[in-house]
């Protein structure tokens, strides 16, 4: 008799609980190193104190959780909200109908205006908004050395690709090494989009990525453009092959090598050495003051459902996503800068607040690779660009190999 | 005759769980792939077909075409080097050598480890700064550089060495086992007539192990043909592509770049040696059983 009554009371509990619960939210997403948990754990609060439950599904490693939620989705068994970069990796799914737009939230806080145009781009795709966006990465800044610099005999930074390579002429009869660079495939591109956007201009690079012009990748331009990427290589270490992208910082931030061009991730690792923008260490968006500024980021996807309480969950978290106060206090961890064009920028470093007030100028941001090209068109431009890199492909080969492979 | 029937269909049956597996997991699975390949499918199977046009894309890709050269090149030295390396360690070992048991555990070692840990310890020993290279710099030869890992043209040459140690231990373990086989009478012969160890070896011995080696040969060609994880762990493909495998490019297709049709394309291409590998073993065995 008893048991029976503590039985039901437990029913009871758990009926209340249910009912009371607010919106659940399963998410997977890939933010697993320090600074980026940490960041992450500012959405979890705030989706908290808006009275939902957030369920944490981090997988290490970019490739790893978006195979998993791709498969879920396929499964029938999708989360509530999955990460994505900002690029067409989620095209497909928005194609087969299996993402829910966020329509109603992105017209209440007017994201056309609010949001830079290449991220919106990406998001809405005819007409309907399929994506929150939470941060935009810069990929392509300089960073470099003041110590190195000064021992070179460097005064001011470069604001051209003529004198970028004299610095580097420089920085290397100092005896240091002039460009910090880790030989990866992704860093290779990387460093390929810095000099496209710098050298080749706007122009060049949309016209190169974003439309796959195949006369533009067989224009004279676009040439010099290769030339000078490869040019770059002769300025790097014999131990660059392989290394990460933290330990070609680790150069910079010992004064060894000059300058590396990275995404503004790497900002943490000289925050974490103790430096300070603008003292030991510079940050460089881009050559002149009119450069391209290179744009990425992470958005969140809501796989589609009609489950009641799930859809709720996922119009609070897109919600939330989206508050001023949440893009800033993940951005500051994260080393990432808000979506929203009007945020405040007064609690972000020099580095930030220089990205911030480019992005404000809608002639200089555009997409990375990513942005415009598939999964396998970036691949397949990756491949390229990293055999080209790394061995003795004459340029005109170069070229007619990016154009056959970008034709697909 | 009731239970005659029975007792006949009893193998069957309890062959019937590995044929299912065997039709619906590799025949229909297969299949399936191949009727992939000739759809423009992306991230999500599609069932728009598009003809040849995957496996001509397939063609025109530079990194495809290097991956089949570094297998064909990688095939070749692999499947040698483990052969006479294992052949020679049987031999050996074949020789009532004192430790027998120890040694053969030391050789058979390597294949209990996983390809990743394989790779990982052999990218190590390898790295130039460290490793072979300065362990042999240390002991006085100043000149001496081993750089392999990060050389376009001898990348490939590193992952022969890795899994060559690794594999050849199996080999010598099937071919000890063959070598204890042979009838102890042939030796016996041999040295009445005063025919050198060598000879009997290679002459007598050795032909007559023509099956293990056969078996040999065919769980070399089949761990050619997967090679994927030496070559993550080790080299990641790099420096640039120059050590890029095809098993590499279909699995990148299929999940990183979100490409199934391509990927497929690549998968059946890749089939295609393997069937020419074990079709003649096929034949000379179904020719034999007949006989």
């Amino acid at each position: 008799m008893v048991g029976t009554r503590r039985w039901l009371l437990g029913v009871c509990l758990c009926a209340w609980a249910a009912a009371h619960a607010g919106p659940r939210a399963e998410v997977i997403h890939w933010w697993t190193s320090g600074g980026e948990s940490a960041a992450v754990k500012q959405v979890e609060q705030a989706y908290r104190a808006a009275g939902g439950t957030w369920v944490d599904t981090a997988i290490a490693g970019g490739d790893q959780a978006r195979a998993v939620t791709i498969n879920r989705i396929i499964g029938g068994n999708p989360p509530t909200a999955a990460q994505f970069n900002t690029s067409k990796q989620f095209l497909d799914i928005i194609e087969e109908d299996m993402l829910n737009p966020v329509d109603d939230i992105a017209r209440r806080d007017h994201w056309d205006a609010v949001l830079p145009a290449p991220i919106v781009d990406v998001i809405k795709v005819r007409g309907h908004w399929y994506a929150v966006p939470i941060n935009i990465h810069m990929q392509t800044w300089i960073w470099y050395s003041t110590s190195a610099f000064a021992k070179a005999g460097i005064a001011r930074e470069p604001a051209s690709m003529d004198e970028l390579f004299a610095d580097l002429d420089k920085l290397k009869s100092a005896g240091l090494i002039p460009l910090a660079h880790g030989g990866q495939a992704w860093q290779e591109i990387l460093l390929f989009s810095m000099v496209l956007s710098n050298l080749g201009g706007r122009d060049l690079y949309l016209k190169v990525i974003r439309d796959r012009d195949q006369a533009a990748i067989h224009s004279e331009a676009f040439r010099k453009v290769l030339v000078a990427f490869k040019r770059l290589q002769g300025y790097v270490d014999p131990a660059a092959p392989g290394r990460n992208w933290n330990d070609a910082t680790a150069l910079v931030i010992g004064g060894k090598a000059g300058m590396q061009i990275m995404g503004d991730w790497a900002k943490g690792e000289f925050i974490a050495a103790g430096q300070t923008p603008g003292r030991q260490f510079g940050c460089l968006p881009g050559l002149g003051k009119d450069s391209p500024y290179l744009i990425q980021g992470d958005v969140f996807v809501f796989p589609k459902t009609d489950d009641a309480a799930t859809l709720r969950a996922q119009k609070l978290l897109a919600d939330v996503v989206e508050r001023p106060a949440v893009q800033l206090a993940f951005n500051k961890l994260k080393g990432s800068i808000p979506v929203r064009l009007d945020a405040d920028d007064s609690q972000f470093d020099a580095c930030a607040r220089k990205g911030m007030a480019i992005l404000r100028d809608p002639r200089r941001p555009v997409g990375v690779a990513e942005v415009y090209l598939t999964p396998d068109q970036n691949g397949a431009l990756q491949d390229l660009l990293t055999a080209f890199w790394n061995t003795n492909m004459p340029v005109e080969r170069a070229q007619n190999s990016i154009a056959s492979a970008l034709r697909y | 005759m009731a239970t005659r029937s029975l007792t006949r269909a009893t193998p069957y049956a309890a062959l019937l769980p590995m044929a299912v597996v065997a039709v619906l997991g590799y025949l229909g699975a297969g299949l399936w792939t191949f009727y992939l390949s000739l759809t423009a499918s992306r991230t999500f199977p599609s069932a728009h077909v598009i003809g040849l046009a995957q496996y001509h894309r397939l063609f025109d890709n530079e990194r495809w075409m290097l991956s089949l050269h570094n297998l064909a090149a990688y095939g070749a030295l692999f499947v040698l080097a483990s052969l006479v390396i294992g052949a020679l360690l049987a031999v050996f070992i074949d020789q009532n050598v004192t430790g027998e048991g120890v040694l053969r555990t030391v050789f058979l070692y390597p294949y209990a480890m996983s390809f990743v840990a394989t790779g990982l310890v052999w990218q190590w020993l390898l790295s130039p700064g460290d490793g072979i290279d300065s362990a042999i710099r240390a002991l006085g030869f100043d000149g001496f550089r081993f750089d392999w890992i990060v050389s376009q043209d001898h990348v490939i040459y590193t992952v022969v060495i890795a899994t060559v140690w690794q594999a050849s231990g199996l080999v010598m373990a099937l071919m000890l086992a063959g070598l204890r086989g042979v009838d102890p009478e042939i030796w016996k012969a041999a040295r009445l007539d005063g025919i050198p160890a060598w000879r009997v070896y290679a002459q007598i011995v050795l032909p007559m192990l023509w099956p293990t080696v056969a078996t040999v040969l065919l769980l070399l060609g089949t761990a050619v043909a997967k090679l994927y994880d030496a070559v993550v762990a080790m080299t990641q493909g790099g420096p640039g592509i120059a050590s890029e495998v095809p098993a590499k490019f279909i699995m990148d297709h299929l999940f990183l770049r979100s490409n199934v049709g391509l990927a497929s394309a690549g998968a059946v291409v890749l089939l295609v040696p393997v069937l020419a590998l074990l079709a003649p073993y096929a034949y000379a065995r179904s020719r034999k059983e007949a006989a």
